[in-house]
C-alpha cells in the first residue's frame, strides 16, 4: 500500500528519481572523475587568465569537454570533481546526523514515556531546552574546539545530530504515551516482561512510521545545516571541498565568475528539493490525514 | 496568573543558568588559549602572559570564574585593568578579551542593525505569507493555489546564503539597481537605512514566507469548513465581512506562536543573513568570538539570544490566549 500510494505522487518519484541519482553522484564521485579524465587536486594555472586576477579562461567559467563544469577561479581546479566531492560530503554528513538525531531522539523519547514521572520531566524540559537552543551558535564553539586531527565529516554529523534530537524525542514521546495504554503493551507486562524488553519488542515497532516520517524531512534539514556551516567556515577543511565552502569563497568571485556561484547553490537547491518532495511524498503515502510542515533550519 | 508568571520566569532562569554553565564549560575545554592570542606571538613573554592571564581572571579554577561571573551579572564587579581598577555595574557581562570593551556595550551597539533587519523582514513575511495563503485558499485548486503551491517548495529548498548570494548577484552586481548593503543608521539617514536594507529584508521574508503560506492556507481552509462561517454567511453577511472578521480570526491564532519563534530564531539564525550581506549586526560578532575565543562575548550573545527566545515564547503564550479564548494561560 505504501509504495502504491508513493508511486502516483509525482512530485514524490520525481524527488526520488533526483535523490537517486544524487547518491549515484556521491558514490561514484572518483569514478565519474576519472571517467572525465581529471583529477580534484591538480592546478591548472593554463586554464585562468592570471592578468585579470585568476578568472577561468573560457565562457561559462571554462566549461568544455575535459572540464564539464569548469574550472575553479585562482587555482585552475577541476570543478567537476570538486562538486562531486561536495555531494560526499554533503550526503554523508546529512545522513549521519539524521542517524544520531533519530538515536538519541528514540532513546530519549522511549524513557522519557516509559520511566517515571520525574525522568519524563527532566527529559522533556531537555528537549524543550535543546529545541531552544541557539544551534548554529554552539555548532560555531564546538566546531573551532576540535581539533582539525578529528575526522571533519564524522564531527560535523555529530554536531549537528546532538544539538537536532529534540524534535524526534518529543514525537517518540508522545507515541510512546499512546502506546503505552494499549492492550498489547499491558498483556505484555502482565506476562511478565521487564520494561527493557517492552520498550525494543513492544513499543519500538509502533515509533518506526512517526519517526521515518520526521526523519526524511530532518535529512533535507540536515544538508541546509552543513552547507550553512561550511558557509561560515567551520566545516570541512581544504582540500576536502563542499558545496557552502565553495559559496563562501565564491562571494569574493561574483564579479568576475558567476558561474562559481550558481553551480554549488544549484546543488543545494537540487538535493534539498528532491529530499524534501521525496520525504513529503513518504509522510503523505505513510499517513495521508497529517499536514505537519516542514521547518528550515537555516 | 501570578504562580503562572513565577513558574514561566523561574524555568526561563533555570534554562539560562544552564546555557550560560555549558558555554563556560565548552571555552574552557577549548585548545586556544585565549591569554596567547591578546598577547600575540612575536612580541610575548612568559610573564607577560601571566599578567595578561592574571587580569582576565584565566588563572582561576572553572568554577571560580563562572562565580565571578554569575556575581557580576547580579552585583557589578571590579577589574584590575593594569594599574588602574574599572568598575563594571550591575548587569556586569564583563570584558571583552579581545576588545577591552564592555561586553553588554558591544551588544548593545550591534543590536539596532539586527533588530532593523528582523522587525523590517517580519513585516514583509507577515503580511505577504498570509496575504498569498488567504488568497490561495479562497482559489482552492485553481493555477494561482497551484502555482503558490510550486512557489512554496521551492522556498523551502533554498537557504537564506543562496538566496542572500543569488539576489546580490541580481541587483548589486548585473542590474546595479541598489548598492551593495552596508549599514546606515536610521536616525543619521532614514532613506539610505531603508535602502541598504531593502535587499536584506526581502530575501530574509522570501527565506521565512514558506512556511507561513501554508499554514495560513491550511488554517484559513479549516476555519471556512467550520459552522460559525456557514451561519455568517447563512445571515446573509457580505462575503468580505465574513472572511475578514470572523474567518480570518480563527486562520491567524496558530501563526502568532510562530511569528514569536521565527523572531527569536531569526536573531539567532542572522549569522548568516549578515555574514552573506555584511551587517555588522549580533550575527557577526558571534562569528567574531567564537573566532577569538572570546568567551565574556559568546556568553553575553548566548543570554541575550536565549532571553529574547523566553520572552518571545512567553508573548506568544499570552497573545496566543487573548486571540483564541478556548486556551487559559495557567
Amino acid at each position: 500500500m505504501f509504495t502504491g500510494r508513493f508511486r502516483t505522487d509525482r512530485a514524490a518519484v520525481f524527488g526520488a528519481v533526483v535523490a537517486g541519482l544524487l547518491v549515484l553522484l556521491a558514490i561514484l564521485a572518483p569514478v565519474l572523475t576519472a571517467l572525465e579524465g581529471q583529477d580534484i587536486a591538480s592546478f591548472h594555472n593554463d586554464l585562468v587568465d592570471s592578468a585579470r586576477g585568476g578568472v577561468p579562461i573560457g565562457s561559462l567559467g571554462g566549461i568544455s569537454g575535459q572540464h564539464w563544469l569548469g574550472v575553479e577561479p585562482q587555482t585552475g581546479r577541476d570543478l567537476f570533481a570538486r562538486v562531486a566531492q561536495g555531494a560526499q560530503i554533503s550526503l554523508l554528513v546529512a545522513v549521519c546526523a539524521t542517524m544520531v538525531q533519530v538515536f538519541l531522539g528514540v532513546v530519549v523519547g522511549l524513557a522519557a514515556g516509559l520511566g517515571g514521572k520525574w525522568l519524563d520531566t527532566v527529559l522533556t524540559r531537555l528537549a524543550d531546552i535543546s529545541l531552544a537552543f541557539p544551534v548554529i551558535i554552539f555548532s560555531l564553539a564546538l566546531l573551532t574546539i576540535v581539533p582539525d586531527s578529528f575526522p571533519r565529516p564524522l564531527l560535523l554529523a555529530l554536531v549537528i545530530g546532538v544539538l537536532g534530537w529534540g524534535g524526534t524525542a518529543r514525537i517518540s514521546r508522545a507515541q510512546t504515551l499512546s502506546l503505552r495504554t494499549r492492550d498489547f503493551v499491558a498483556a505484555a507486562r502482565l506476562s511478565g516482561a521487564g520494561g527493557f524488553r517492552i520498550a525494543r519488542r513492544e513499543i519500538l515497532p509502533g515509533l518506526a512510521a512517526p519517526v521515518i516520517t520526521y526523519a526524511a524531512l530532518l535529512l533535507p534539514s540536515n544538508v541546509i545545516t552543513e552547507a550553512a556551516l561550511s558557509f561560515l567556515g567551520v566545516g570541512v577543511r581544504p582540500p576536502t571541498s563542499s558545496w557552502g565552502q565553495m559559496l563562501s569563497t565564491a562571494t569574493t568571485w561574483f564579479r568576475s565568475d558567476v558561474m562559481y556561484v550558481l553551480i554549488p547553490a544549484f546543488m543545494v537547491f537540487l538535493t534539498v528539493l528532491s529530499f524534501t518532495l521525496m520525504g513529503e511524498g513518504v509522510r503523505v503515502a505513510l499517513d495521508p490525514r497529517t499536514t505537519r510542515l516542514t521547518r528550515k533550519a537555516g | 496568573m501570578l504562580g503562572y508568571a513565577v513558574r514561566r520566569i523561574g524555568g526561563a532562569a533555570a534554562v539560562l543558568l544552564i546555557m550560560s554553565a555549558v558555554v563556560y564549560v565548552l571555552f574552557y575545554l577549548m585548545p586556544s588559549d585565549p591569554a596567547q592570542l591578546v598577547c600575540g606571538i612575536k612580541s610575548c613573554t612568559p610573564d607577560r602572559l601571566a599578567l595578561i592571564s592574571h587580569s582576565l581572571g584565566l588563572d582561576e579554577p572553572l568554577y571560580l570564574q563562572y562565580w565571578h561571573f554569575l556575581s557580576g551579572l547580579v552585583a557589578g564587579r571590579d577589574f584590575s585593568m593594569g594599574p588602574s581598577v574599572v568598575h563594571c555595574a550591575a548587569p556586569c557581562l564583563g570584558y571583552s578579551y579581545q576588545y577591552t570593551e564592555p561586553v553588554l556595550q558591544m551588544i548593545l551597539d550591534r543590536l539596532p542593525v539586527s533588530g532593523s533587519l528582523v522587525v523590517g523582514a517580519a513585516i514583509l513575511w507577515l503580511a505577504f505569507g498570509i496575504g498569498i495563503g488567504v488568497l490561495s485558499a479562497l482559489r482552492r485548486g485553481r493555477w494561482v493555489d497551484h502555482a503558490v503551491n510550486a512557489l512554496v517548495l521551492g522556498g523551502l529548498a533554498v537557504p537564506i546564503f543562496i538566496t542572500g548570494l543569488l539576489a546580490l548577484l541580481v541587483f548589486c552586481v548585473s542590474l546595479e539597481w541598489l548598492p551593495f548593503p552596508t549599514w546606515v543608521p536610521f536616525d543619521e539617514n532614514p532613506l539610505l537605512w531603508a535602502q541598504n536594507l531593502i535587499l536584506p529584508w526581502i530575501v530574509l521574508a522570501l527565506t521565512t514566507m514558506p512556511v507561513y503560506v501554508r499554514m495560513s492556507r491550511a488554517g484559513m481552509l479549516e476555519t471556512l469548513a467550520e459552522d460559525h462561517i456557514r451561519t455568517a454567511r447563512a445571515y446573509g453577511l457580505p462575503e468580505r465581512q465574513v472572511i475578514g472578521r470572523h474567518a480570518l480570526r480563527g486562520a491567524l491564532s496558530p501563526l502568532i506562536t510562530l511569528a514569536a519563534l521565527d523572531i527569536a530564531g531569526i536573531l539567532t539564525s542572522s549569522v548568516l543573513t549578515e555574514s552573506v550581506f555584511g551587517l555588522p549586526g549580533i550575527g557577526q560578532l558571534t562569528v567574531q568570538a567564537v573566532r577569538n575565543v572570546d568567551l565574556p562575548v559568546v556568553v553575553g550573545l548566548v543570554l541575550l539570544i536565549g532571553t529574547v527566545i523566553v520572552v518571545c515564547n512567553t508573548i506568544a503564550d499570552l497573545l496566543y490566549a487573548a486571540v483564541d479564548k478556548r486556551v487559559s494561560v495557567s
